[in-house]
């Protein structure tokens, strides 16, 4: 008897057109699937007549074959067909739709129109970054088929738990596409892979990449009107297609062997014990509003996957032209499925959601009290481990930080944070309330999910740089060619003096300092911290706050910044240093202010100048803490932490140290380097009672 | 896609001509299937190999599952300047050994 794996009726034909042969397919799962003998092609329409698969070789003009779905071959809303003898390298694949152009009840079906699978895991048309495309080419965005047969050998997901996080976010391209960086392949997947020891060494395990899914640089490409440059869709927020990784960022992208290439970086990465973690976009796509062009989701499922007024025009909760209809069952499981796809395929640890408050509106756009989609995720078997982190606002209007549904998963990205710590860092009143709050991981916004909830940042890509936060009082986007109107303008930064880059030692010096308190005052923070890629050694966009557009030198990293700025650079890693030695700075339950394990003192006991007395007042500018070592998993040192954002130095009476122990500075930010920082046990001892912190400066003390 | 098997002292050496991809990959596997059977120990010289696509690639990495499976060994020689560079990028280049020259291949297998 033969094998059955040769034998079963529906590994060959029944059918015969063109010269192509094919058979009924199966509905699930959806999208292109590599079966015995051949490919399973799936694809649902709620409200289409009929549907084609359309099939190319790679690169032609002209498709060599168009079979219609026969009547039999849909089961309920759901096309399937399986395709015989196709080459799966140069297969290119699309489908058109017939039905109804009906734009008031949502529907805007074109049969002219070629469109991608949804589920395509592979997209060409855009394989080489900022290659001309050809805009006469009948079909873009081109879905391929992925072989997903990747050798990961014993890889698997980190699971590093999430209180020791320490996050970097970065992107693909802007990391390594300067030539300062002298990687062999610039601004690729590749290329990043060549710096996993740098990031190895600066104590990062955790890299945030800006969204890598396929998107088109060139969407709403235009010349700066003044000096000619060409912008483009640099950052990526715009997906063309959920499952199919940017070629573009890809070396091998034009061999199509992107997916390869990327799931080599994440296995390196995680030899390297540094996580993977993506920034989605699953708000709304590139078709933009009625006015955009047909990629896929308008011309398959318009009234499905989006969220439509009652005239059938677009709602625009992301200010980018439409809104993914994400509570919709159907795309709420297209969600699932790609983020299970990603953290089963791709062994990627964790999600950050871009705008996520837009996953949790209804489909007509009000916001829900329990989003099912948001509590599939949480409750997915598959993505059980993933991190799961919201942006919780959207353009909409919706902002949910503190309130985001997390169902005991979801943390967030805490906006608060940042803007009362930027507040603090540049001496504003009445904030050491609030600071005290910001510190320990806010437990007035989470105190039902605990410090874990609470990402930590100052800086991001939406923003300025760190740098450019102690460098300029406002924005400076005239290179984006909008007249400065576009970007953020509450950024609570401060320039020092003078507005922009300055040969003063003076301001330079309290810059850097600046840069020091802040960098501080994030990593001695509970919750889990995370770094914009460049803050560690003063990354520049010269005062641009919103550099989306920018394909060049204003966001790529200058990586002769690592000579330049080394004792920056320095004191940044043996801060990230200090934070993972000491577990006191890292905990998964608030404080108690309480003594629980009979140490003598509190977990946390506030200070001011004065032990015991801090000063909460509204004229204040400084505090100080201690933290209790003994109440610590596995138990650790003191730490003492002084902050005085007033302009002048301070005394500051220092409380005792346990067990009679003296304590050695670890931190002085006031000092420059090597005196700055020391390894973690701590530098000079202190013998007196006091010590003077200087102004606009943090000291930190070990025992 | 030219495919020349020859063996000696239990070593087989396979020299491939023309482009690797999905369309040859399968006859290469063909081609050498009968050898396989009976051998352990391969040399593919790809000294003559103009284009190794995604396919090609898997191609060795099978060919490397299957004999380090039964113990056997398999050298690469004559990989180009430029495909090293993708085996490299796409993380194929770790699994193989690869050598100069078919006699520093042998050496390496005796």
């Amino acid at each position: 008897m033969s094998t059955a794996t040769e034998d079963r009726i529906d590994f060959y034909p029944t059918h015969e057109a063109d010269g192509i042969r094919f058979r009924r397919g199966r509905p699930l799962p959806f999208g292109a699937t590599i079966v015995p003998n051949g490919v399973n092609f799936s694809v649902f329409s709620s409200s289409a007549d009929s549907c084609t698969l359309v099939l190319f070789n790679k690169h032609e003009p002209r498709p060599f074959a168009e079979i219609e779905f026969p009547r039999e071959f849909r089961i309920g809303d759901v096309y399937s067909m399986i395709v015989f003898d196709l080459d799966y390298e140069t297969l290119e694949y699309g489908y058109r739709f017939s039905g109804p152009w009906d734009p008031a009840a949502g529907l805007r079906f074109d049969k002219t129109k070629i469109l991608s699978d949804p589920y395509a895991r592979v997209l060409g048309g855009r394989d080489v970054w900022r290659e001309q495309p050809d805009w006469n080419d009948i079909y873009q965005h081109r879905a391929r088929l992925s072989f997903d047969d990747f050798d990961w050998e014993g890889d698997t997901a980190l699971e590093i738990p999430t209180k020791d996080l320490i996050i970097y976010e970065a992107h693909v391209r802007g990391f390594t596409a300067d030539p300062s960086s002298k990687v062999s392949a610039p601004g690729t997947f590749a290329g990043l892979r060549e710096k996993i020891p740098y990031l190895k060494s600066l104590g990062v395990n955790c890299l945030e990449l800006l969204p890598i899914y396929e998107f088109d640089e060139w969407e709403n490409n235009r010349r700066h009107p003044e000096t000619g440059e060409l912008l483009l869709n640099y950052w990526g927020y715009s997906t063309v297609g959920f499952f199919a990784p940017k070629a573009g960022y890809a070396a091998t992208g034009r061999l199509g062997m992107q997916v390869d290439e990327l799931k080599n970086l994440i296995k390196e990465l995680h030899r390297a014990g540094i996580e993977v973690m993506l920034d989605v976009v699953f708000n709304h796509t590139a078709e933009g509003d009625q006015r955009g062009p047909y990629i896929s989701y308008r011309g398959i499922d318009n009234r499905t996957y989006y969220i439509l007024t009652p005239e059938g025009y677009y709602y625009n909760f992301s200010g980018c032209g439409n809104t993914l209809n994400c509570n919709h069952p159907v795309v709420r499981n297209m969600v699932l499925d790609c983020l299970r796809y990603w953290a089963s395929e791709y062994h990627i640890d964790g999600f950050r959601f871009d705008l996520a408050s837009i996953l949790g509106r209804d489909q007509n756009g009000a916001p829900l009290s329990n989003p099912p989609l948001l509590e599939s995720l949480a409750y997915d078997p598959v993505l059980s481990k993933c991190k799961l982190i919201a942006e919780a606002w959207d353009a909409g209007g919706l902002y949910q930080v503190g309130s985001f549904p997390a169902y005991g998963r979801w943390a967030e990205w805490n906006g608060k944070y940042r803007d009362s710590v930027r507040k603090f860092i540049k001496g504003e009143l009445g904030m050491v309330g609030e600071i005290s709050n910001r510190i320990q991981g806010s437990p007035d916004l989470y105190w039902y999910r605990g410090p874990t909830a609470s990402l930590n940042f100052l800086t991001c890509h939406d923003g300025f740089t760190l740098r450019d936060m102690v460098s300029y009082n406002g924005k400076h986007n005239e290179a984006n060619g909008e007249w400065n109107n576009d970007g953020a303008n509450d950024n609570n930064s401060w320039n020092c003096g003078w507005e922009g880059e300055s040969t003063d030692p003076g301001v330079n010096a309290l810059r850097r300092q600046q840069m020091r308190n802040a960098a501080t005052l994030l990593f001695l923070s509970r919750g889990v911290p995370m770094l914009l890629m460049g803050d560690e050694m003063g990354h520049t966009q010269g005062g641009n706050n919103n550099s989306y557009c920018h394909d060049n030198a204003v966001s790529w990293l200058d990586w002769r910044n690592v000579e330049k700025e080394k004792e920056l650079l320095r004191f940044f890693t043996k801060l990230l240093a200090f934070r993972h030695a000491h577990p006191v700075l890292r905990g998964n339950r608030f404080f108690e202010h309480r003594d629980y394990v009979g140490s003598g003192k509190p977990d946390i006991g506030f200070h001011g100048t004065r032990v015991g007395q801090p000063d909460w007042g509204g004229a204040s500018t400084v505090l100080a803490y201690l933290l209790c070592g003994k109440h610590a998993t596995p138990q650790d040192n003191d730490i003492y932490i002084a902050i005085n954002m007033y302009w002048d130095g301070l005394p500051f009476q220092v409380p005792p140290a346990s067990d009679g122990k003296s304590w050695r500075v670890a931190i002085n930010t006031s000092m420059r380097s090597p005196e700055d920082i020391y390894d973690s046990a701590g530098g000079p001892r202190v013998d007196s009672a006091e010590v003077i912190v200087g102004g606009r400066s943090i000291m930190v003390l070990v025992a | 896609m030219n495919l020349a098997i020859s063996e000696a002292n239990g070593i087989g050496t396979a020299r491939l001509e023309g482009s690797l991809d999905g369309k040859t990959a399968p006859e290469v596997r063909e081609q050498l299937r009968p050898f396989l059977a009976a051998n352990s120990k391969l040399i593919l010289d790809l000294t003559k190999v103009d284009y190794l696509s995604s396919a090609g690639l898997r191609l060795l990495l099978l060919l490397y599952r299957e004999l380090s499976g039964r113990k056997g060994q398999l050298v690469l020689v004559g990989v180009s300047e430029d495909i090293r560079t993708v085996m490299s990028h796409t993380g194929f280049l770790n699994f193989f050994t690869l050598a100069n020259s078919e006699a520093e291949a042998k050496q390496s297998l005796a």
